[in-house]
């Protein structure tokens, strides 16, 4: 078999979610830190940093606690946005240190294509199973956001 | 996205399993995917492409390597253009008893 893998482990902690937005990337990459519309599609929580590379970064969620944390490795906007990401309020995810999240913006026939692609150096990470139940609920959020100014579900409490 | 792309890619029993396959283990190579399989390589690198035009494969390089992912965000919003905003709660109900009702019957 010409085709093994030696990076199975790592893959399986990784997931690549994509989705087409009617939005521009200027728009889009707003949508994407801004805590105004964050809050709107993202269960409330808010992000903060001057997003500048090197920079920390901080998620808060809804009732006030803190999220996530990290630092942003790589930020060129429109188009590329890299964060080292640790859980911050759950201790056995905290424990597995820091992910990688990348987001990456690309035209795409009058639409964007945004992926985000997200990783852990821990195979079967717990954050990974964690974070990647509650991305789609987002992106399709924001995607109704971008594209109608409503957003679909109003998330569970 | 084009839903009528998605249903497309879904109307088939061939894509569904290699859906199946990578919602067990997400970032398979082809090769991987292959193992097992009845389907000729062929075959499933058709399928694969039908399936990445839907929106619910994305792949990655690494090296060498074309790892294949479930992309499962056109299928959450088929479901919430339906189902999410009124019976997302009472279904995941129905949908817990059936998994348990089932499991028992094994």
């Amino acid at each position: 078999m010409t085709e093994q893998s030696p990076i199975q482990n790592l893959a399986k902690s990784t997931f690549v979610y994509v989705t087409f937005i009617r939005t521009t990337p200027e728009k889009l990459w707003q949508a994407l830190l801004q805590p105004e519309f964050t809050q709107q599609y993202w269960f409330g929580v808010t992000m903060k940093s001057d997003w500048k590379t090197g920079s920390p970064w901080r998620m808060t969620l809804s009732d006030g606690r803190l999220g996530d944390t990290g630092e942003v490795l790589e930020c060129d906007p429109p188009k590329r946005l890299v964060l080292s990401w640790r859980n911050e309020f759950m201790p056995e995810l905290t424990a597995e240190g820091f992910t990688r999240c990348t987001m990456e913006l690309v035209p795409d026939r009058g639409a964007v294509k945004l992926t985000i692609t997200h990783k852990s150096d821990v195979a079967d990470s717990k954050l990974i199973k964690a974070v990647s139940g509650g991305w789609p609920t987002i992106l399709s959020n924001l995607k109704s956001l971008l594209e109608t100014g409503e957003i679909a579900l109003t998330p569970n409490p | 996205m084009d839903d009528d792309a998605v249903f497309r890619a879904l109307a088939d029993a061939s894509r569904r399993q290699l859906l199946d396959r990578l919602h067990d283990r997400d970032g398979q190579t082809l090769g991987d995917l292959c193992m097992g399989l009845q389907m000729t390589r062929q075959a499933v690198t058709k399928h694969l492409a039908i399936l990445e035009d839907a929106n619910l494969i994305a792949t990655k390089r690494q090296g060498r390597e074309k790892l294949h992912f479930i992309n499962p965000v056109p299928i959450n919003e088929i479901a919430e253009r339906w189902i999410g905003k009124f019976e997302g709660p009472r279904l995941a109900a129905l949908s817990d008893l059936k998994t348990r009702l089932e499991g028992e019957d094994q």
